[in-house]
């Protein structure tokens, strides 16, 4: 944001407001200097101390799209941002991953020109920011166990989100059908496309969250054998590699982004694209040449190895990161941290099954190396330790491997490899 | 997780294995709960014993002729269907009856008990297979927790994760499981209890993998005097023990 820019909504907000914006990028850009991430939460921190009601009143007049749920949040963003790019507007975005109050008001203040805003936004919080912004569209992606040392647990989030989808009659939900937690989150919202965006992770949604009965599963379709809960009927489809879209017709993803969990983010997309009046056929381009986002996927070169890096934050996400993998011999890096932002706790570890690493080269990595090193014996994985990516490199001798990490394990290798994507 | 030998139904036999009960992982695991069961596993298998495991979902009848039956942590809700299917069913009571090994974890351990505390802290009725009454307590207890297990049992200082915000007072029938170091526990600055062979702790998820000695103690109980394991399969383990102990201050 610039003090000196020409005349624009920014000068339409209250004289605090405007002081708070200003004081706010101020000292966003005293952060950037001073080398400390993007520098734009501290901007927004600083903004809500002068002006507590600073996002509702930078929301104002903008039609703002919620992205939430435990896994491919920040992704998602980015490919909605693509996909309504064909509106030719400036979108306001908090695209690397802010998505607390800060991070949301931070993004807005940054680009006060913009009358569309596409912002992630924490699990827990969704239901406080979109009170506060009047949001247009909420996405809702997935739920599942995520650093439950501090985060709610998930029945009561999906508890949250389904009062407060029921209490914001003017709000579209765009939905995944295909986790009943997330279905059941948006049973009350008075208008909701659903998409069927898939579930691979399915030990958080074994019950009905409605009556608590064991799930019945039959293919794609799931329903409660004791009370009328259901998968309700998709409007968007994710079938394999292909997207169907309303009309019935199917085309291939061909994306530039790997993986299952990623077509799925793609379909969201364009069922988001399609509430402001863009075809798949016009959002599609630009959503397939998303290539990395954050630095996630990101391929690096380093001493003649070609790294590639993938974050991964709970089981799920586990799960999906393992999925994507480049089969063997290539050899993979596993790096985990147990700082305040991955969860203090790594019992989460026992749950991801480490068991298709078997037969191929393994490095670990990370903060809590020795935890993983347990968990991968138990799996009757082979492994190595490492005590950097450097030194992974030098053991595995291979023209390229896979890197897996968790949040700021995955922020210490981009750091080591000179921040790369 | 739904391949291989982890899910390898109800159905098993034969005499020289370790029969273990993963009890309605689809109500109770909610972070890492699988551990216990891999864990007791694999010490099964270094001292040459089979292993059999039957991973029971709530749709399901417990059997009631396993070694060992492990209960895992769950939220409110799924806590309080898993209380009421299991006293429907009948199954793990016929089996703590006969004499098997019962080991709960955090929620797990509040269902053993005679009273819970429900979604809005009302008392809601146990198993009654452990003589303690728990319900809700000011703040919710959040991080590492190190206790001392009581010296009657043998199995040395505790390290793990607690996540919880019960409160639980023990009956005549039941003694403390270990004295607390560090963090929260019962609350009463004990942690756990144990009457007969059902064990509880308020260490959740995976509470066996740093806690090698608590896993051959419940072992122990089954098969007998267990043979020491080969020390280099033990080392990485206890390496992590060493970690997490010194972490916390408390050495082991």
């Amino acid at each position: 944001m610039s003090t000196s820019s020409p005349p624009s909504r920014r000068f339409g907000l209250p004289f605090r407001a405007r002081l708070a914006t200003t004081v706010g990028g101020a000292a966003g850009r005293a952060s950037r200097l001073a080398g400390r991430g993007d520098g734009s939460v501290i901007g927004g921190v600083i903004g809500l101390r002068l002006k507590p009601d600073l996002l509702s009143l930078l929301a104002r007049g903008r039609q703002v799209i919620l992205v939430t749920g435990t896994n491919g949040k920040t992704t998602t963003t980015r490919l909605i941002t693509a996909a309504l790019g064909a509106l030719g507007q400036q979108i306001a975005s908090n695209a690397f991953g802010a998505n607390m109050e800060a991070g949301l008001v931070a993004a807005l203040a940054k680009a006060p020109d913009a009358t569309l805003a596409v912002l992630e936004v924490d699990e827990k919080y969704m239901p406080a920011m979109l009170t506060a912004t009047g949001a247009r569209v909420v996405v809702l992606l997935n739920l599942s166990r995520d650093q439950m040392d501090r985060a709610a647990e998930i029945w009561m989030l999906a508890r949250r989100w389904r009062a407060a989808l029921a209490g914001a009659p003017g709000c579209r939900v765009i939905a995944n059908a295909d986790d009943p937690l997330v279905a059941w989150a948006a049973g009350q919202a008075r208008q909701v496309t659903w998409v069927a965006a898939g579930q691979r992770w399915h030990d958080d949604s074994w019950c009905c969250p409605n009556c608590g009965s064991h799930l019945r599963r039959d293919g794609e379709d799931w329903y409660c054998g004791e009370c009328p809960n259901r998968r309700p009927p998709v409007r968007w489809m994710l079938a394999g590699d292909e997207v169907i879209d309303p009309t019935g017709r199917s085309r291939p993803l061909d994306l530039a982004l790997p993986g299952r969990a990623n077509r799925s983010n793609a379909v969201v997309a364009l069922a988001v694209a399609e509430v402001f009046g863009i075809t798949a056929s016009q959002a599609m381009g630009a959503v397939a040449q998303v290539r990395s986002v954050a630095g996630r996927y990101t391929q690096v070169e380093r001493h003649g190895c070609a790294l590639r890096l993938l974050l991964a934050k709970n089981p799920a996400g586990w799960l999906e990161a393992l999925d994507i993998l480049v089969p063997p011999p290539a050899p993979v890096l596993l790096a985990v941290n147990a700082q305040t932002p991955d969860g203090k706790d790594t019992s989460w570890l026992w749950d991801v099954d480490y068991r298709r690493l078997r037969g191929r080269p393994v490095f670990v990595a990370g903060e809590r190396k020795l935890d993983l090193a347990v968990r991968l014996e138990a799996d009757e994985v082979a492994f190595r330790m490492a005590g950097s990516v450097d030194e992974a490199i030098a053991m595995a001798r291979s023209p390229s491997m896979e890197v897996i990490a968790n949040y700021t394990a995955f922020q210490q290798i981009r750091a080591a490899l000179g921040r790369v994507g | 997780m739904s391949e291989g030998e982890y899910r390898s139904g109800p159905a098993y036999r034969g005499p020289s294995a370790v029969r273990l009960v993963w009890v309605y992982p689809d109500l109770l695991s909610t972070y890492g709960d699988r551990g216990n069961l891999l864990v007791l596993a694999r010490r099964a298998r270094l001292r040459g014993f089979g292993v059999q495991i039957a991973e029971v979902n709530s749709d399901q009848r417990v059997p009631v002729d396993g070694d060992i039956y492990l209960l895992g942590g769950g939220e409110d809700l799924p806590q309080i269907l898993a209380a009421r299917r299991l006293a429907a069913g009948g199954g793990l009571a016929a089996a703590a009856a006969r004499g098997a090994v019962i080991f709960a974890v955090c929620a797990g351990y509040q269902i053993v008990g005679t009273e819970f505390g429900g979604v809005e802290g009302e008392p809601v009725a146990g198993l009654g297979l452990l003589d303690i009454r728990s319900g809700r307590g000011e703040r919710r207890g959040v991080g590492e927790i190190v206790a001392d297990v009581d010296p009657a049992l043998g199995a040395g200082r505790l390290t793990g994760f607690e996540n919880h915000q019960g409160v639980t007072r023990r009956g005549p029938g039941a003694k403390p499981l270990a004295t607390v170091v560090t963090g929260v526990g019962n609350g009463d600055g004990t942690e756990g209890a144990y009457g007969d062979r059902v064990v509880g702790t308020y260490l959740h998820g995976p509470a066996l993998v740093r806690n090698p000695g608590l896993a051959d103690m419940l072992l122990g109980w089954v098969a007998g005097s267990l043979p020491p394991v080969d020390p280099a399969q033990e080392g990485l383990v206890q390496q992590l023990r060493a970690e997490r102990l010194a972490a916390q201050g408390a050495p082991a």
